[in-house]
């Protein structure tokens, strides 16, 4: 019998190469540098003093000088670029909550004629670029005096934010049997009685999680933000405004302003995510 | 008083007629099950006189009250669902209080009839627990619980003991029989389990292809079936059936032997009868043994007839082998006899 011959018998996963190993390792080590570099850089850089951020070399341990995030917050005009930002993301968290919630409902309880092509048409929603529809918007709302207003903000971001919100508040009430419900109307409750008794409470962190990711699309979004307001910029307008003309410290400053708040909403909604790719919610 | 009467009940899916103009009358505090292999429409017609599904056609009358077209809240009903539906959210002692505060009754009758079914379905040491702290078993009690509480006129169950393991659900189905002959209650339990049927039911509504075939006691479903459907889907092993020709003295020949039967207006009928209403004699069908099975307390002998499978179940004393040829012969009074073309009793 052959070396060969003798060789060719499986073996245990564990027994993997180690060339194999190390690309694993590798590839996991990239992926996690991808994703948190960046975030490291902004934060040590955010929490360092305006003079340390532009010298060298630098220190792995920021030093944790409030100076630049003091600076940042006392420029001209981000109080009111965040208070916007807060206002256009509250607003689309509402509209876009209000209007998906009932079309999840209405998917996960009733058939109707076209239902399969609604849940398609929801998605392609994002399927338009934003620079393509953001000149047609911009004319549409000067005409009807929604040009630079945080309720037209709002709109914009609310047609962004809902398919997600259809999707996720969809799959959230498809996971509440229907039978609880009928037993709500056989014990004596109206269908609104029933949905407020029963299913409610069992979809409100859900929807709590499904607003929060409404308020994250929102908070984030720069382009039609930048394109629709003047007066009246969102804060990620602001800094894209800004960004050629403000120092350095004031940009890591920002950006940290920026991504902190989403990054804490998403980890804490993170699993009802998964829900929306139709991966059991529990 | 509620007695339930179901009239010209019919419901589509679109194309598919789940129900075909169904007509009966359930009495006052009578248990009955609806039996039927599934997808005969038996859920769709509890759901239909819960008021959960709006039927196409007819009427239901519960207590001399329309109500086919009352939401399930104003009927008078309470059901136990397949799946339980114990609310999640809810503790068992708020699941049973539910109904009861829809109701806006008074908090001492609230606690009064809380307590007085939680003692029924011994779930007291549970009042406190949420449904996920709970076995299956526990959850059908709860679900049970709660339908009691409500002291309704009318008991629908939907296959309330399938989820559970065997052993429970025959536990189950002694303690529902006696806590519903308790509680005076007019039941329709939906059911695909005959055992389970013929245990409990007053009267067995035996449901094919959406249509009631026999509405009777369990004996006489068992003994006198109006259908060969009823006698084939009924009892285990089902009834035997052979093709019957007329003889030129009016009388019919049944594979080699010659019987009395009724006159039929066409020239063939069909021999039914039951494994257990068969004996080991001279002078009756020429049997090949092809199959034994003793069981203890009988012995079960699948056999070939003419080429067709027969089963008898025979004393286990009998001593029979694979091969063996023997003489069965029908006790006369328990042949039954179908028409071939409406497969309607003869």
């Amino acid at each position: 019998m052959t070396d060969a011959a003798l060789a060719d018998v499986p073996r245990p996963v564990s027994e993997v190469t180690s060339a194999g190993k190390v690309l694993y390792w590798a590839g996991i080590v990239l992926l996690c540098a991808w994703v948190l570099v960046p975030i490291y850089f902004l934060l040590s850089n955010a929490l360092s003093s305006p003079a340390e951020v532009t010298s060298f070399p630098k220190h792995w341990v920021p030093s944790f000088d409030m100076g630049s995030l003091q600076f940042f917050l006392s420029f001209g005009g981000v109080l009111k670029a965040l208070m916007n930002s807060v206002i256009v993301a509250v607003l689309t968290m509402i509209l876009s909550i209000g209007f998906g919630a009932p079309a999840g409902y209405a998917l996960s309880r009733f058939d109707f004629w076209g239902k399969d092509a609604f849940r398609l048409l929801v998605l392609m929603t994002r399927a338009f670029p934003l620079p393509l529809l953001a000149l047609p918007i911009a004319v549409m709302f000067i005409r009807v005096g929604l040009d630079d207003t945080q309720l037209g903000l709002a709109l914009v971001h609310t047609t962004l934010a809902i398919p997600f919100a259809v999707l996720i508040t969809f799959s959230i009430f498809a996971g509440v049997p229907v039978e609880l419900e009928e037993a709500a109307w056989t014990l004596g409750c109206n269908r609104w009685q029933a949905f407020r008794k029963v299913v409610l409470p069992l979809v409100l962190p859900g929807i709590t999680a499904s607003a929060i990711f409404a308020f994250t699309i929102s908070w984030n979004e720069v382009f039609a933000a930048a394109v629709l307001t003047v007066q009246n910029r969102t804060l990620t307008a602001f800094l894209l405004q800004s960004l050629n003309v403000s120092p350095l410290h004031l940009r890591f400053a920002g950006g940290a302003a920026l991504v902190i708040p989403a990054l804490v909403f998403i980890f804490a909604v993170r699993k009802y995510m998964f829900a929306m790719w139709g991966i059991a919610n529990r | 008083m509620a007695e339930i009467q179901i009239k010209g009940i019919a419901k589509s899916f679109g194309a598919f007629k789940a129900l075909h103009s169904i007509d009966l009358t359930i009495a006052d505090q009578e248990f009955m099950v609806l039996l039927g292999a599934s997808g005969c429409g038996k859920t769709t017609l509890l759901r239909i006189i819960a008021g959960l599904e709006t039927p196409t056609q007819g009427e239901v009358w519960i207590g001399g009250r329309r109500v086919d077209r009352l939401p399930p809240r104003e009927r008078g009903i309470a059901m136990v669902f397949q799946n339980y539906a114990v609310f999640p959210h809810l503790t068992v002692l708020e699941n049973i209080a539910f109904g009861l505060r829809m109701k806006k009754l008074p908090q001492p009758e609230i606690d009064r009839r809380v307590t007085r079914t939680a003692e029924l379905m011994h779930i007291e040491q549970l009042l406190a627990r949420y449904s996920g702290q709970l076995s299956g078993g526990q959850r059908q009690r709860v679900a049970v619980a709660r339908a009691l509480a409500m002291e309704p006129d009318v008991i629908l169950m939907d296959e309330p003991l399938s989820n559970l393991d065997a052993l429970l659900r025959l536990e189950m189905r002694a303690e529902l029989k006696g806590v519903l002959a308790g509680s005076k209650t007019t039941t329709i339990y939906v059911t695909h389990d005959q055992v389970e049927a013929m245990s409990l039911a007053d009267r067995i509504s035996v449901m094919n292809a959406g249509r009631i075939v026999q509405a009777a006691s369990p004996v006489e479903i068992y003994r006198n079936p109006a259908a060969r459907f009823v006698g084939s889907f009924i009892g285990n092993p089902p009834m035997n059936f052979l093709p019957a020709t007329r003889t030129p003295d009016g009388r019919w020949s049944v594979a080699g032997i010659t019987l009395g039967g009724p006159a039929a207006a066409s020239g063939k009928l069909e021999f039914a009868i039951r494994p257990e209403d068969l004996t080991v004699a001279a002078g009756g069908f020429d049997a090949v043994a092809r199959v034994v099975e003793p069981l203890g307390a009988h012995t079960l002998v699948t056999t070939e007839i003419d080429g067709a499978l027969f089963r008898a179940v025979l004393d286990s004393d009998v001593r029979i082998n694979p091969g063996d040829r023997l003489s069965l012969v029908p006790k006369p009074d328990r042949i039954r006899w179908f028409d071939p073309e409406t497969s309607l009793a003869a």
